[in-house]
């Protein structure tokens, strides 16, 4: 079971998630304490580790959407939040899976800031509503680099190939 | 079935004989940039490298662009730092592209790829920015990624895991009125289609109206393609991108085209007319909240920016002078240009449109990103409201979340700025 603890809508950009003026830092060790920065309050309940380890970020379409920063994936993976949106805007969904954050895809979710969810491979049961959304597989290349345990270790391995070659 | 240009470019880089839409390929790199973040990818490049027994190198160090823009000259020790140790890095590596914070070649990062001839037709560019789109404008395809995303493309010369997009083919016919232009033309077409109207797939822009375009204005829809999601805005090369290579970025070796197949297979057909197109504004907090200016006329501004890798040329600076030449930017409004290079700067020193903008009141600042994304320079106060040449409009953008973002052409932007409210460009300011 894990708890809804920001509930969203359309266009989340990734300004909102890892405002601009937090750029200059990088480390995936640093970046979780700008998360949300401009939504004070989850802010601060994410720095006062108030939010329990795999706790939902729930939106709808087109979440992430706007510049690269791989910081808005790895502040959200920092604190070990899952996200369910509707779908995903393409960089951000890969920054996602190459650092190793776990995006739910599910088109049609329904849940508010507080309901408990539970995951099934193939299904998302809201338990407050009782009701059971599907869940979209992610594309195979991108499975492939969530099995190896993240973009880093996938290319390791073919570097290592090639460069002993 | 024929190819669109992003599957022959693609079908090339991978060494197959031909792609299609869904297939997963490895294309090699032609030209992998990113700019102050590169201090994330140089982590990232350690981290693929650590435990290996093998020193860490890039694997071609000419194919490799970084350019100082996003926060020049730096604002903080923070900063600061993160840019010494690219540039050890850079020196260690022997990155031959790399544009520091010098006004004889610096500038955004995706001006300076087109004013240096580092893009060609037919290329496969990777840039740690999302606005990489950009370079679609000159027939290339161009991807924008993130730091671990060009990390791998460091240390391998190629992408991995790339699944090919479809496209949607926009035909754009027409002929542009006075005072409407390519930013009004592609605010027009992500109000139409969305802000995720083409996520995960490739805009290819053609018709009249665009073969008619300066590869300035065509540099425009390729960066803000990626407003619509789309992973590129290619527009085909022709003879104005020759032309633009030759004469303006100085290229002397071979250019060749990648045009689609008569029967390439597009997802969609967009056809638009601009004939009738009025100036477009984007309200805030989205990108695809789109309206004719009509519609936001009279909106007070606190501040006009003209600038960014969208709209800082030399042409908006042109547009922007002619408007502002002998008259003053309105009381109680302030004006900021940022030109998108140096080089720019220096031409647009040279032809007296610096002296007219700044004779207006403008205040002309140092090329780079500027108060595009708030981290330094022209952040705005609290409930104060922007008009900005610019590609992003989002709730904070500008560096504070209780403020807003409206985006225009350098020529709405012009006329606002004598009036201090949104003005119709076809009606006031000039």
């Amino acid at each position: 079971m894990a708890e809804v603890v920001l509930r969203l809508g359309d266009d989340v950009s990734t300004d909102a998630i890892y405002p601009g003026r937090f750029m200059a830092t990088v480390l995936p060790t640093e970046t979780p304490q700008n998360c949300f920065a401009d939504l004070a309050e989850f802010n601060k309940k994410l720095r006062d580790g108030q939010v329990a380890p795999g706790s939902v970020v729930v939106a709808d379409r087109n979440f992430g959407t706007g510049s690269s920063r791989e910081q808005a994936a790895s502040c959200l993976k920092g604190w070990d939040l899952v996200v369910v949106a509707n779908n995903y805007s393409r960089i951000f969904f890969q920054n996602a899976v190459n650092v190793g954050l776990r995006l739910v895809i599910c088109p049609t979710i329904e849940a508010a800031e507080g309901d408990e969810l539970e995951f099934a491979p193939d299904a998302v049961t809201n338990k407050t509503s009782g009701k059971s959304y599907v869940i979209e597989a992610l594309p195979p290349a991108r499975q492939a680099i969530v099995d190896a345990g993240g973009l880093v270790p996938y290319v390791r391995k073919k570097v290592m190939e090639e460069r002993a070659r | 079935m024929g190819m669109t240009v992003a599957e022959k470019i693609l079908a090339r880089a991978a060494g197959l004989p031909r792609v299609s839409v869904g297939e997963v390929v490895e294309p090699a790199v032609d030209l992998a940039m990113s700019h102050e973040n590169s201090a994330l990818v140089i982590n990232q490049l350690d981290q693929i490298f650590e435990g290996t027994e093998l020193e860490t190198r890039v694997w071609d160090p000419s194919k490799i662009a970084i350019i100082f823009d996003h926060r020049v000259p730096a604002e903080t020790a923070k900063t600061a730092t993160n840019q010494k140790k690219i540039r050890e890095f850079v020196a260690a590596q022997g990155i031959t592209k790399f544009h520091d914070i010098r006004a004889d070649e610096g500038g955004i990062c995706h001006q300076i790829l087109a004013e240096n001839g580092y893009v060609r037709p037919g290329m496969v560019v990777v840039g740690a920015d999302s606005h990489t789109s950009t370079h679609g404008a000159l027939g290339a395809m161009a991807i924008g990624v993130g730091a671990t995303d060009l990390s791998a493309v460091w240390a391998l010369g190629r992408m991995v895991n790339v699944e090919v997009p479809a496209s949607i083919k926009v035909v754009v016919d027409g002929e542009f009125r006075p005072a409407v232009s390519a930013k009004d033309l592609i605010l027009y077409l992500i109000g139409m289609i969305s802000a995720e109207g083409a996520n995960f797939r490739v805009i290819e822009f053609h018709g009249r109206a665009v073969r008619h375009m300066s590869t300035s204005g065509r540099l425009v829809l390729g960066n803000m393609s990626v407003e619509a999601g789309a992973t590129c805005g290619i527009v085909p090369a022709d003879d104005e991108t020759i032309r633009y290579l030759r004469e303006e970025a100085c290229v002397t070796d071979p250019i060749v085209s990648v045009l689609p197949d008569a029967d390439a297979e597009y997802e969609e057909v967009i056809e638009i007319d601009v004939t009738r197109l009025e100036p477009q504004v984007a309200k805030p907090h989205t990108v695809d909240n789109v309206v004719p200016v009509g519609e936001t006329e009279g909106v007070r501004i606190d501040q006009i920016v003209i600038g960014s890798c969208t709209n800082g040329r030399l042409d908006d600076l042109e547009t922007a002078a002619a408007v502002l030449r002998g008259r003053k930017v309105a009381r109680g409004t302030r004006m900021l240009v940022f030109p998108a290079s140096w080089r720019i700067w220096a031409e647009a020193l040279r032809k007296g449109y610096l002296a007219d903008l700044a004779s207006a009141g403008a205040v002309i600042m140092n090329p780079g990103c500027g108060c595009c994304l708030g981290i330094h320079q022209g952040a705005l106060g609290d409930g104060e409201v922007a008009l900005a040449t610019t590609n992003r409009n989002f709730k904070g953008r500008m560096g504070n979340p209780n403020a807003s973002v409206y985006l225009a052409s350098a020529l709405t932007a012009a006329a606002s700025a004598l009036t201090g409210v949104i003005t119709d460009p076809r009606k006031g300011g000039s």
